[in-house]
């Protein structure tokens, strides 16, 4: 029998309801979901079908309407905003689908950015960004701003800047969608390197088929409600 | 947190430097004004120190009560008075000049034309003149010395041009811009004015009077006692006076000669005296001093500041406070506007950016002091701008040649703007207008800070 390994996301029969106008939308209607620690997490959803709003919840970067979220261990209706914005900080990294990075800051300052947060001294954070630029091939683009990068460029930025502090979760969205097919497996290659190095816990929401044969648990969606109530789990 | 503040208000440089220029205009313009103020208040001053000193010491009441009857209110032995003040240990180092002053009024006559009319005089000592006269503490008016009183000669003095068209004595004088009464102006002799007496005040002058090659006019008082009494005095200067009133009854004279008409033979005192200190800064100290030294002395004087008895040196201060004030409350609504207005759109375009760094993990009121930190820095960069544009303008004004006459000034003077000596102003409007800059970003920035990330996040 194989051992389960302890979860790292719990999400109890969570919904979510955004109020658009007059009409209600239930986004999410009562999600159980685990997702087990240092894992491959695929959400396989098409549009519309509640995978934004559930990273969102995981990302900690929304609260649901009921139902209880526990993130790394910690109860998320619990902390307060400053203790989220903190927690956020040292556990979860975010690949934003359309990169999201600072405009005014070079790809290097985007990457250190996340280090600067957590208040790393000055050497390590340059020896971690300056490896990690290396990691994604943009060392040469270093000193570029984001307007300055090509879509594929930016994307790198991006994931760059997620895993730079190896942090306990990365949640991504669409996040090889920019890459050609041989950066994207590169870039799989290292967030597997840093899955066994770190033990991070990397959830994406996807359709790039290479990235799907990835995962270790495929969490399928539709209309709000899981189809396959996240059992459909390939361990490493 | 200063890089990204640095570089985000430079994103869009055309609306940054838009605002910058306002608060460095709004800057400068305060501080120009500033400047103008200060130097018009220091001229006022300069003029009124050389004039009457900082502080004049009064018989208890004189000040109140006495300026009807100076003879009356005089001090009794102020010659150890002035000794007593001359030899303290603390007042010696603040004095520059301590002298008796005195002042008086009566009637003023031609005696060749026959016309007279009042006047309000002051006796100085000739050579303390010629001192009050030097001090220039600011450098911005010219150290005079042209005092014509003579210690020998106590008969000389100077008289307003008003006094002098008044009696007559334009042409006698040559005086330009001084005219001669027109021909078909009422004379003595003729129709209703000839019922009135005549007043011939030579038969009240000492005997043996000659008369002299320089003008004279002569100078009736009642005496301390009540008696009528006369003396001549010589012409020795004619000077304009900013105030028609002043100019039309202004007499200064020798200290002596002042004495000999309100007391006559009597005891000869004097109603004030007047100590010029080195520097306005130790008015206060001074004051106090002169104050302890009184009433230990058992004393029955007081003393008023020049403030005091040029009610209207006071008065201008407060103009320019007040006009000021309201250009700076003017100024500062402006440059509030501007910035709240630039640093709104600022956070409406970086929407999506503010949702990615709360999301990292940047804390609410790290985006809050963000947007704050942008504004304090168009506030730094525009007003730091603004005291440089001051100066240039400064620099302008002061090299350009051009003057002016102040009010209650008889003569144009070189227009200046006296910025280095608002160094308080300088740091005051500087650092107020930081201050607004920055507080004109609080409503933007706490709005920021308040954006649900998800909404921001979603932002395009």
């Amino acid at each position: 029998m194989v051992e389960q390994p302890t979860p790292v996301v719990e999400l109890n029969n969570v919904t979510k309801s955004y109020r658009i106008g007059r009409s209600e939308v239930r986004a999410l209607r009562g999600v159980t979901l685990s997702i087990p620690a240092r894992a491959f997490t695929m959400l396989v959803a098409p549009s519309g079908s509640g995978k934004s709003t559930l990273l969102n919840l995981i990302g900690c970067i929304d609260s649901p309407t009921s139902g209880v979220v526990t993130v790394a261990g910690e109860t998320v209706a619990r902390l307060s905003d400053r203790a989220l914005s903190d927690f956020r900080a040292q556990k979860i990294g975010f690949i934003f689908q359309g990169f999201s990075l600072v405009p005014v800051l070079s790809a290097y300052e985007n990457v250190e950015y996340p280090l600067r947060l957590m208040r790393v001294p000055a050497a390590a954070r340059r020896r971690a960004t300056e490896a990690m630029l290396e990691a994604v091939g943009l060392s040469e683009q270093r000193h570029r701003r984001p307007n300055e990068l090509s879509g594929g460029q930016k994307q790198r930025v991006a994931i760059a800047r997620a895993l730079v502090k190896e942090p306990e979760i990365v949640l991504a969205d669409e996040p090889t969608a920019n890459l050609d097919s041989e950066t994207g497996a590169s870039i799989v290659a290292l967030m597997r390197q840093m899955q066994t190095r770190s033990k991070t816990t990397f959830i994406f929401a996807t359709h790039d088929p290479h990235l799907m044969s990835q995962a270790d648990q495929l969490v399928a969606m539709r209309d709000g409600l899981l189809t396959n109530d996240g059992g459909a789990t390939r361990h490493v | 947190m200063f890089k990204i503040a640095f570089r985000s208000i430079f994103r869009n440089a055309r609306r940054s430097l838009t605002t910058m220029l306002t608060i460095a205009i709004g800057t400068a313009a305060l501080l120009v004004f500033a400047a103008y103020a200060l130097y018009d208040v220091y001229i006022l001053q300069t003029a009124t120190v050389q004039r009457g000193g900082h502080l004049t010491v009064y018989h208890k009441g004189f000040f109140d009560f006495g300026s009807g009857d100076p003879a009356l209110w005089g001090i009794p032995d102020h010659a150890s008075v002035i000794e007593l003040i001359k030899d303290d240990a603390v007042l010696k180092p603040l004095t520059a000049v301590v002298t008796p002053v005195q002042g008086l009024g009566g009637i003023a006559e031609n005696p060749e034309s026959g016309g007279s009319r009042t006047f309000f005089g002051t006796g100085f000592v000739p050579a303390d003149q010629s001192r009050l006269q030097r001090w220039n503490e600011y450098g911005v008016g010219e150290a005079l010395d042209n005092t014509v009183l003579d210690s020998d000669e106590t008969d000389r003095g100077v008289i307003g041009v008003g006094l002098a068209r008044n009696l007559g004595l334009c042409e006698t004088l040559h005086l330009k811009d001084c005219p001669m009464p027109p021909a078909d102006a009422p004379q003595r002799g003729n129709g209703e004015v000839a019922a009135m007496p005549v007043q011939d005040f030579s038969a009240l002058a000492e005997p043996g009077t000659a008369r002299s090659a320089i003008p004279r006019i002569d100078l009736m008082a009642a005496t301390a006692g009540g008696a009528p009494n006369i003396v001549a005095l010589k012409i020795g200067r004619v000077e304009k006076q900013g105030a028609r009133e002043m100019d039309d009854g202004y007499v200064v004279m020798n200290l002596k000669l002042a004495q000999q008409l309100v007391y006559g033979r009597g005891d000869r005192r004097v109603t004030g005296i007047i100590v010029q200190l080195n520097r306005s800064e130790d008015i206060a100290t001074a004051r106090r001093r002169l104050e302890v030294l009184f009433a230990e002395h058992r004393l029955k004087l007081e003393v008023r500041d020049f403030r005091e008895i040029n009610a209207y040196y006071g008065q201008t201060e407060d103009f320019f406070r007040s006009m000021f004030s309201f250009i700076a409350v003017l100024i500062g609504v402006v440059v509030l506007f501007t910035v709240s207005n630039t640093m709104s759109m600022n956070v409406m375009e970086r929407i999506a950016e503010i949702g990615t760094t709360r999301a990292l993990g940047v804390r609410r009121g790290r985006v809050r002091s963000q947007f704050l930190l942008e504004g304090g820095m168009l506030g730094v960069l525009g007003a730091s701008f603004g005291v440089a544009l001051a100066f240039a303008a400064a620099a302008a004004v002061n090299h350009s040649g051009l003057t002016w006459t102040p009010p209650g000034d008889a003569h144009a003077i070189p227009l200046k703007l006296y910025l280095l000596g608002a160094s308080p102003a300088i740091i005051g409007v500087w650092a107020v207008l930081i201050l607004v800059a920055t507080l004109a970003a609080f409503v933007p920035a706490n709005r920021a800070a308040r954006l649900p990330i998800v909404d921001a996040l979603r932002h395009v």
